[in-house]
Order: structure tokens, then sequence, then C-alpha cells
């Protein structure tokens, strides 16, 4: 029985023996696109989840060549891994980088944002669990409304995360970048198509996937990927690319599935009232209006 | 190819490198140990439709002569697996201690 998808990546394994809890969304995004860009592939990590499983003297869990740098420094490692290599004749290989969403939209925004700016020819990968997790959850800039983290507790006023999840994917875009997309780990097809795609262009590339983690979202092991499937199915999170300009959507839910079912399955939703689900509800209605209105289906 | 377990050596302060270079896919512990409950896949009812490879998290799953095979040194015992086979070829069974 052929499975296109496994066909079109690697059988080998670059992520192997990792120290990620059971179940860890982000693992499976980084172990995933590392399939797609095989054995010449430079990864850079920065503090974070995916680097604090693979790195643990003597035990090195990327069987590619890989790198940890700073928290904010990411893109700018990319930056330089990339140009490196070039100046020393090597044609054939990739730079990515795999970053947290704390790492991507909070401290590392500005390299990012410099690297897009210079147009790098590197590929930079957000697997978005949307908290801090390695150091505990704490809130970032890509946690969504209502979350409850340890900066953002839930109480009797104040019912978990204030501020509405920031939209990394259309900031990437404002920079005219080359290509960017969304993805889900609970798609694997459709999140390997786009590494591959990225990877057959030149420029900068920022591809941000949604990557449960049952620790800090207080969801069994075994839901990780099905619970990214209903991030997309609810409306919550869209399957989308940037490309010469134009804003693509990749998948349009017949009909919603309900927002109450998916943030009550949360340890980190579990204490929100009605008024707070109709919010979330409300600002999901306000940009599928966007969306519908200024992406080509 | 996967990366596999080597001799742990022990690690003097001299062996640990002075510059901040190792080699790659270098496994001395394995997860096993993590586990209360461990996939076990039904060779019978397995059609190798390759859902459980591309989804463990851990990439353990490998496919040999058609069927879905795991390496249980590495299995966490997440069930991800078991979520994801529509045909449930995959039983998470209880880890004899
Ligand atoms: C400059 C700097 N500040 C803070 C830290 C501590 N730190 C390490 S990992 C981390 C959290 C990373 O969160 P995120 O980028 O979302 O990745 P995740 O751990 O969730 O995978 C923090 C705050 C650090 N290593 N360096
Ligand atoms: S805390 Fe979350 S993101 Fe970090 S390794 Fe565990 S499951 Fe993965
Ligand atoms: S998902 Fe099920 S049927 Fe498909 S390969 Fe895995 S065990 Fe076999
Ligand atoms: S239980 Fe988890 S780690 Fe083990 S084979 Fe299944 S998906 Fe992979
Ligand atoms: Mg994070």
């Amino acid at each position: 029985m052929a499975n296109k998808t496994a066909e079109s990546i690697s059988r080998d394994e670059f992520f192997y023996g990792h120290k990620a809890c059971a179940g860890c969304g982000g693992s499976l995004a980084v172990r995933a696109a590392l399939k797609v860009l095989g054995p010449n592939v430079v990864s850079v990590l920065p503090a974070g989840c995916m680097s604090a499983v693979g790195f643990n003297f003597p035990q090195l869990c990327f069987s590619n060549n890989s790198i940890i740098s700073t928290f904010a420094g990411t893109a700018s490692m990319l930056t330089g891994v990339e140009a490196g290599l070039r100046a020393r004749g090597y044609k054939d290989f990739t730079a990515v980088g795999f970053a947290g969403d704390g790492g991507t939209a909070d401290i590392g925004i500005q390299a990012l944002s410099g690297a897009i700016d210079r147009n790098d020819n590197i590929i930079y990968i957000c697997y978005d669990n949307e908290a801090y997790m390695n150091t505990g959850i704490q809130k970032s800039g890509l946690t969504p409304f209502g979350a409850k983290t340890t900066t953002t507790p839930a109480g009797k006023n104040i019912h978990g995360n204030i501020r509405p999840k920031k939209n990394m994917f259309e900031i990437a875009a404002a920079h005219d970048i080359p290509y960017a997309a969304t993805a889900s780990i609970g798609n694997l097809p459709d999140f390997i198509k786009k590494v591959q795609k990225a990877s057959q262009i030149q420029g900068t590339k920022y591809i941000h996937v949604i990557a449960p983690c049952p620790t800090g979202w207080g969801v069994a092991p075994d839901e990780t990927v099905a619970i990214a499937k209903e991030v997309v199915e609810s409306g919550l999170w869209y399957l989308a690319e940037y490309e010469n300009g134009n804003f693509k959507l990749n998948y349009k839910p017949k009909e919603f599935s309900s927002v109450e079912a998916y943030l009550k399955k949360q340890g980190r939703f579990k204490h929100l009232a009605d008024e707070d689900i109709k919010l979330i509800e409300a600002s999901r209605d306000k940009k599928w209006e966007y969306i519908n209105k200024n992406f080509e289906l | 190819m996967r990366p596999y377990i080597r001799e742990k050596k022990n690690f003097t302060f001299d062996d640990v490198p002075e510059n901040t270079s190792f080699e790659a896919g270098y496994l001395t512990t394995v997860n096993s140990g993590w586990r209360s409950i461990r996939p076990v896949i039904n060779s019978g009812k397995c059609v190798g439709c390759e859902q459980c490879y591309l989804y463990c998290p851990d990439g353990v799953i490998s496919i040999d002569n058609g069927k879905a095979v795991i390496d249980y040194d590495f299995c966490k015992g997440c069930g991800i697996c078991a979520k994801i086979c529509k045909i449930g070829a995959i039983e998470m069974e209880a880890e004899r201690k």
C-alpha cells in the first residue's frame, strides 16, 4: 500500500533518540522537516525544547550537522552558516532553523526580520507550541487569548492570557518574503509539501507550524496529532501560503467544528467562562472574514 | 538508516571536546524506560499504510515487508500510532515490569 507522502521523503531518521516528552508535537515537526531536507542540511536550534531534548552531551540526537544558537540569534546564525558554507565552496546544502514561538515572535524577531530583509537563502521554521515550554510554560507573543500559563494565571478576575496571538505569518509576509506558510503537525502531507516547496525557492522562507505540547496544553500524549487537526477544523488556525505577493488559503473547513469542544479538551483552557468562549469565536469569525476577503482559495 | 546506541565511554574532563563540536547522531541512552504502555502491532491486520510511521514523533516505526515494526529501545509509549491507525492494527498494552 503506497503512501505518497512517505515515498516523497527520506527513509532515514535524522532526529532520533531525543528526550522530548512522549507525544511532543515539536519533535514531530523537526523530524518530518529533516526527512524532507535530507543529510546535507545544517540545522540551527536556539534555546528551547528542541535544543534541550536534542543535545545532551554525549547523547546527540541529530544525525545531520546541527548547532545551538543563542535564544535571539536563530536567524543570524542561519545567515552565517549559509554564507560560510557558500564561501567555502559548498553548493548542495540547506540551512534550516527550528525555533519556538518565544524564540521567534518575541526575542528572535529582529534577527528574523533582518534575515528576511537581506533575503538570505535560509529556511526558518517556527514550531509553535504557544508558550515558553522549556522553562516551564510562560506566556509568549504566540500564546492565544484565554490560555493559562504560569505568567498568565487563571483567577476569578482574569481568565488567563488577556492578549491575542501575534500574527507571525503575516508579519513575515509583510516583509515581502519569497515564501511563507502556515502548517499543522496534524496534517503532515501539507507540512511536508510546504517544506519541499521552500527547499526549491531562493531567498528567505518562513514556515509556521502549529505543534501542540501535551505537557503545556494539558492534553494526553496520544492527543497531540488529533488536537493539531482540531485547531484547524475549528478555524482557530488555518493552512495558508504567501508567495509572489499573494496569500493563498490551502484548506477551508466546510463547517467549523466546535470551538468550545476544542478548548475544553485542554487543561490550559478549562477555566474559561462562556463569555470568554464567545469572545474567542467572535475573533475567529473576524479573522475568517479577513481571510475570505483577502486570501485566494 | 537510524542513529544507533554507542558504547558509553566514561568521559573524563580531558575527553570532553574543547571546542563545541562532537559526533552527530551519537546515542548512549535508550528511552524505553519511559513507557508505562507499549504499542503492539497486529501484523495480520496491518496493511502497511505507513500512517503510524509518518506520525510517530520519535520516528521509531519502520515498514518491513509491508508491515509496521517498532524500535522498542526508543518508543516512549505515547500512543499516537494506535490512534492514527484507522484499522486498529495497533493495541496499547500495559508494560510488564
Ligand atoms: C537570552 C536568553 N533568555 C532566556 C533564556 C531562557 N530560556 C531558554 S529556553 C526558553 C523558552 C523557549 O521558549 P520557546 O522559544 O517558545 O521554545 P519552547 O521551549 O517552547 O520549545 C527560555 C526563556 C535563554 N536561554 N536565553
Ligand atoms: S514540554 Fe512540550 S514542547 Fe517541550 S519537549 Fe515536552 S511536549 Fe515537547
Ligand atoms: S497505521 Fe496501522 S495499518 Fe498502517 S502501517 Fe501502521 S499499523 Fe499498519
Ligand atoms: S507509542 Fe509513540 S513513540 Fe511509540 S511507536 Fe507509537 S507513536 Fe511512536
Ligand atoms: Mg514554545
